[in-house]
Parts: structure tokens; sequence; C-alpha cells
């Protein structure tokens, strides 16, 4: 059992923990709290893949802002202290069902499967190639979709205020 | 194909598990933060897989790497407009459940 694989599985057991009691406490700021965790952990599974970009940004843009935008929505909109009723349990077995059913047929499916990887070398996945190909305009070059998503998060912005703005 | 001694199932039972308790959350919530939430699940469990493929079977290129941070991209601009829609709705049915939200007039 080496390091590595003690991290895997410390992630892997804080990820599925973590997201099963985000979505059945029944205190909201702690769903909250407990879908930072599942951030953060998946954010160690990126580092554990030695994609440190994309752990970065899962750090920065999920941890540090989606979360904090959901709890200053959970302070606005909600008690702290108030607790959520358990839904009915006819309802809660059809939704374990549903979703115990599709995971089933889809561990089924990849279990199955058998992935051929590509025999091409791998090249490195550093900085300085992920910003050259992010904004390169040859072949492989992601300089559009680039653009599409800056243009995609100022429409987002102006629609956030233009909503939440008060009266008319 | 193996890392470390973990295979890529490793990650594919992961991101799975994941999404389906995403998918529970989302049926069973009557709140519209929760299910918010859920929806991050859903979002954050799908870029698990697309970066567990880019790393075990195309070392090669990034495209599984741009295309994660492309959703991260827009599940922060979906959060930010559902945020400021269940504000909205905070301010004209004084709560967020769904079950009370049954009038779409504006």
């Amino acid at each position: 059992m080496t390091a590595y694989k003690i991290m895997f599985y410390l992630f892997a057991a804080m990820i599925i923990v973590f997201s099963i009691l985000t979505v059945t406490s029944r205190r909201i700021l702690r769903a909250a709290v407990f879908l930072l965790f599942v951030l953060i952990s998946t954010a160690g599974l990126y580092f554990w893949l030695d994609y440190q970009f994309m752990a970065g940004v899962q750090l920065a843009l999920y941890a540090g802002g989606i979360v904090v935008l959901i709890i200053f929505s959970i302070l606005l909109t909600s008690h702290i202290d108030q607790k959520f009723t358990q839904p009915h349990w006819s309802k809660r077995i059809m939704a374990a069902t549903a979703a115990l059913s599709g995971m089933g047929l889809c561990l089924l499916l990849f279990l199955q499967h058998t992935f051929v990887p590509g025999t091409n070398p791998p090249i490195k996945n550093d900085m300085t190639a992920i910003g050259t190909q992010l904004l390169s305009t040859e072949h492989n070059g992601f300089a559009l979709p680039f653009e599409v998503i800056s243009i995609l998060l100022l429409a987002a912005m102006i629609a956030a205020i233009i909503i939440a703005k008060k009266g008319k | 194909m193996e890392r470390y001694g973990i295979p890529l199932e490793g990650f594919l039972v992961i991101s799975t598990a994941m999404f389906f308790i995403g998918i529970y959350g989302f049926l069973v919530r009557k709140n519209l933060i929760t299910m918010l939430m859920s929806i991050e699940l859903i979002l954050n469990s799908v870029n698990i897989n697309f970066v567990a493929f880019n790393s075990y079977l195309f070392p090669e290129n990034m495209q599984g790497n741009f295309f994660a941070l492309i959703v991260v991209a827009i599940a922060a601009a979906e959060a930010s407009v559902a945020i400021a829609l269940i504000i909205n709705i905070y301010r004209r049915f004084s709560n967020i459940e769904v079950e009370n939200i049954d009038e779409m007039k504006y």
C-alpha cells in the first residue's frame, strides 16, 4: 500500500461520504459546508493526477467562489437555526431507486468495457503549455471557446445584476 | 493501464457515485438552494471524468483539461444567475420552497 494509494482512497471516501451528507443534511448551512469539502477533495484528486492548474481553478473558482456565493444566498434567504422536515418516505424510496438503478446500469456498462489508451507519447502538462494552447489559433488551439466563454460570463454578470435589481 | 496501482475505473466509480447522489438530492430536496447544490455535485462529477479520461487515455493532448475548465466557467455563470433568480423569488414569495412557487406570472 503506497502513499499514493492511501491518498486516493482517502479522497474517494471523503468525496462519497460528504456528497451523501450534502444531499441528506437537514441544516442548509451544514449542507453548504459539506459541499465545500466535496469540492476540496475533488481538487485533491486533480493534484493526485498531476493537473495542478485544474486543481487551482477548482479551489479558486468552485471552493472559493461558488460556495461563498451559495453561503451568501443562504444567509439572505433562510433562517440558520431552521431544520428541514424530512421528505416523505415514499418520495425518498422512489428517488433512491431511480439513483441506484441508474448507477447500477452505468457501473455495469463501463466495468465491462475495456478502455484502450492512446499510444502517442504524453506531453508535459505545465502552465506554459496550457497558456500557449488556450490562446492558440492553430490546430488544437482553444482561442474561440476562450472568447465565447468570456462573452458568456459577461452576459451572465449583466443578467444577474438585472434580475436581482430591486423594483422597477 | 494503471497509475500508482489505481485503474481508470476507480475514478469512474467515484464520479458515477457522485453523479447519482446529485440526482437523488435533486429529486428529494425542496429548497431551491439545496437543489442548486445538487446540480453543482453533478457538474463536478462530470469534470472528474473529463480529467481522468484525459490523463489516463489521451495524455498526448489536453482537450479534457480545457473542457473541464470550460465546464467550471459555465457552472460559475449558472450559479450566479440562479442565485439572482432565487433572491428575486424570495422577495416576491418570502420563501424558496419549490412547492410554494406555483405562480409564474410576472
